[in-house]
């Protein structure tokens, strides 16, 4: 049973299949690797484009570390087997896009109930619907934060790049495993099918979190209690001996449903909250370049970022104070550190492959006399460096 | 009261007494479904340390869990298969149980049942039919008798009835076998084999539901409901020189297969040691 990726034996082979150094490939493979590298052996999913050579990578380098790749009926299943091999022990994964993301939103919430860690890609692509099914986007901002239904949390990381793609991805399965609770990673269809070196490093590089256990048979027995007050219960795996009973409706810290006295679920729900914002320094990361002194902010995510980088860069060199902030993790919000940069300077832009998604989450932080503008492109094709200049050009 | 009656009850070593009295109406079939559970459990001297039960939601999907003192997984409607998949994967030593109603299993969750009994993966499915959907309180099933009244075919059924074993046999498991709530000591037995076959197996029991089923087709008693199965019960050898118009409104019971064929979790494992083999990854 491999419940420790850490095993000498995991190590062996890691060292053994991936050497360390230069490679040229795909972003969604980077996703993969980086899977492999924080100790995921269990993929359960269904194809869909652009996401579908993470599960091609998967099926093809699992069997070779001892894991399981599975191909499901459907969207609804995959993530089922994910949370089903989880409470077995596995660290698992599955990626998706656009309506597959969709379908999977119903057991992203019992995985956000029973605390559940699982990690879940979703390679952005150009909707609503099937739209344009083969083009990156980024409009599922807010389907990764309010997808499901009810009163929730969640944590959504956004790589913007191949490499960062990858050591997100590791990321992404250390906070899953250290809050027991989902992690969504909002991929896009332009990096994922983007081919640019990346650097495999050597496992000894790549820091790796594992679940808590319970100590002893009393944490068992409550598997949704706060033995430790930081709102994370121990995690008694199937198979143990411990009688464990999980279920997606609200629960005593025994796990025993009930659904009828107010306090057991607003202690329930609380507690699911408190727990991912009481622990804002497990998953809170952004980037900053040039936020210093600039006068022009541009705030921007994932796949945009890049393109965003360059027009700072350009801007900086016309003499214009423009700067950058990238929120990595960008569910719960880094609002905060948004606020501060907010208060300095005269004008914020927004670039986004979408209609305005993170604006309205960055309009939240700031005060009515910074001038907000989104920098908006939506038809499958990345905003590029000239675009995002132009518009800090027609602010300076 | 309860109290007294669960503590003379031999089987009440397999419940989660905490969670007793259970929630299932007086009468309900769902009770007859968890005895024969527990008493196939008991038979076989299986230990429910070595057992994972899962299921999904509605009245039956409660007879698993909580009531059942195993590792328990209740999941969302219609999906339990699925979860009990990755179970599966997960603890291919342990015996993976899913106990769900006919709207849960067969309905939403019917592409996940025809997939499972594909793929042969080594669950044993027992399926409450109680051709209704108790739970939300009468509503058409897939399984609903053509003519019959539901609260969402008032006037009378006009959609023809899904047969699960059949279709289930067909779609490749290892083990189908159906018997009525009125046939207690076949069904314990196989739920025995379902649990000792080796590969998917599905158990279904078709289950007397007086409260929402019962009520509204002329047998509001529980007992005039047993009637019914039994009067109308054909068994599988006597069915196959039947024509289709002598067995409409029969319940065909018995065996419907009962054999080999690869399990998926043993083939994943079998494919795992050959990569590992290939790619000279074992260690010498
Ligand atoms: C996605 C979803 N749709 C609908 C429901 C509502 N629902 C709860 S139980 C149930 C039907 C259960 O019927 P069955 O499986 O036959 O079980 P029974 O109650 O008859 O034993 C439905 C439709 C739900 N919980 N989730
Ligand atoms: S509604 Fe029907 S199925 Fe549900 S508990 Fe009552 S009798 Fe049983």
């Amino acid at each position: 049973m491999i419940i420790r990726g850490d095993e000498p034996e995991q190590l062996r082979l890691l060292r053994k299949l991936y050497k360390p150094g230069n490679y040229f490939m795909q972003g969604n493979e980077a996703v993969a690797y980086g899977a492999l590298f924080a100790g995921c052996r269990f993929y359960a999913g269904y194809p869909i484009t652009p996401s579908s050579e993470i599960a091609e990578t998967m099926a093809r380098e699992l069997p070779k570390l001892h894991g399981y790749y599975l191909q499901m009926e459907d969207e609804i299943g995959s993530i089922a087997a994910m949370v089903g091999a989880s409470w077995t022990g596995f660290k698992v994964m599955t990626a998706t896009a656009g309506p597959g993301f969709s379908l999977m939103q119903e057991n992203l919430g019992y995985a956000v109930m029973t605390e559940t860690p699982l990690v879940l890609v979703d390679v952005q692509r150009s909707g609503p619907s099937t739209g344009q099914a083969t083009k990156g986007a980024q409009g599922d901002f807010f389907q990764a934060r309010w997808g499901t239904h009810g009163d929730h949390p969640i944590v959504a990381l956004s790589p913007t790049s191949g490499q960062d793609a990858f050591w997100e991805t590791i990321r992404a399965f250390n906070i899953a495993e250290k809050l027991r609770t989902p992690v969504v990673v909002l991929f896009d269809g332009v990096l994922a099918h983007t081919r640019e070196q990346i650097r495999i490093p050597d496992v000894s590089e790549v820091e790796i979190t594992y679940r808590k256990l319970p100590a002893n048979e009393e944490e068992a027995k409550l598997p949704f209690g706060d033995p430790h007050g930081d709102g994370v219960p121990p995690m008694p795996l199937f198979g143990h001996g411990y009688f464990t009973h999980v279920t997606g409706s609200t629960h005593k810290e025994n796990g025993l449903r009930d659904v009828y006295t107010p306090e057991v679920h607003d202690r329930l729900v609380r507690r699911i909250h408190r727990k991912i914002e009481k622990n804002r320094e497990v998953y809170e990361r952004y980037e900053e370049h040039f936020t210093d002194d600039a006068e022009i902010l541009v705030v921007s995510w994932g796949v945009t970022a890049r393109p965003a980088l360059g027009a700072v860069l350009k801007a900086r060199e016309e003499g214009i104070k423009a700067g950058l902030f990238v929120p990595k993790t960008v569910h719960p919000f880094p609002g905060e550190r948004m606020r501060e940069l907010g208060k300095r300077v005269r004008v914020i832009l927004v670039p986004e492959m979408n209609l305005g998604q993170m604006i309205i989450e960055v309009e939240r932080y700031v005060n009515d006399d910074v001038l907000l503008k989104g920098v908006n492109k939506i038809g499958g094709v990345p905003l590029t460096v000239k675009e995002i200049l132009r518009e800090i050009r027609g602010v300076a | 009261m309860a109290n007294e009656i669960y503590s003379t009850y031999p089987m009440v070593k397999y419940l989660r007494k905490e969670a007793l009295p259970t929630a299932l109406c007086p009468g309900c079939g769902g009770g007859t479904v968890l005895n024969a559970f527990a008493n196939a459990i008991d038979q076989l001297k299986l230990d429910p340390k070595d057992l994972v039960v899962v299921s999904g939601i509605g009245c039956s999907a409660w007879i698993a869990s909580p009531y059942f003192l195993a590792d328990t997984l209740h999941t969302t409607h219609g999906r339990a298969i699925a979860f009990a998949t990755g179970v599966k994967v997960g603890l291919p030593d342990k015996k993976v149980v899913v106990i769900s109603g006919d709207g849960d299993l067969a309905s939403i969750g019917g592409n996940h049942l025809l997939h499972a009994a594909r793929r042969n993966i080594d669950i044993t499915v027992i399926l409450v039919n109680n051709f209704i959907y108790g739970m939300t309180g009468g509503q058409l099933a897939p399984t609903t008798p053509f003519g019959a009244r539901t609260t969402t075919s008032p006037y009378r059924n006009i959609e023809h009835p899904l047969q699960i074993s059949e279709t289930i046999a067909a779609a490749g498991a290892s083990y189908v076998a159906r018997w009525t709530t009125a046939h207690v000591y076949q069904l314990i037995e196989s739920i025995k084999k379902a649990l000792n076959v080796r590969g998917f197996s599905l158990v279904e029991v078709i289950s007397q539901c007086p409260v929402q089923y019962g009520r509204r087709n002329r047998m509001k008693e529980p007992a005039e409901m047993l009637r019914w199965f039994l009067k109308n019960s054909v068994p599988v050898s006597r069915a196959k020189n039947m024509s289709p118009e002598e067995l409409e409104g029969k319940f065909v019971i018995g065996e419907f297969v009962n054999r080999e064929r690869p399990e998926f979790v043993t083939e994943l494992n079998k494919l795992i040691d050959e990569v590992q083999g290939h790619f000279g990854l074992k260690e010498d």
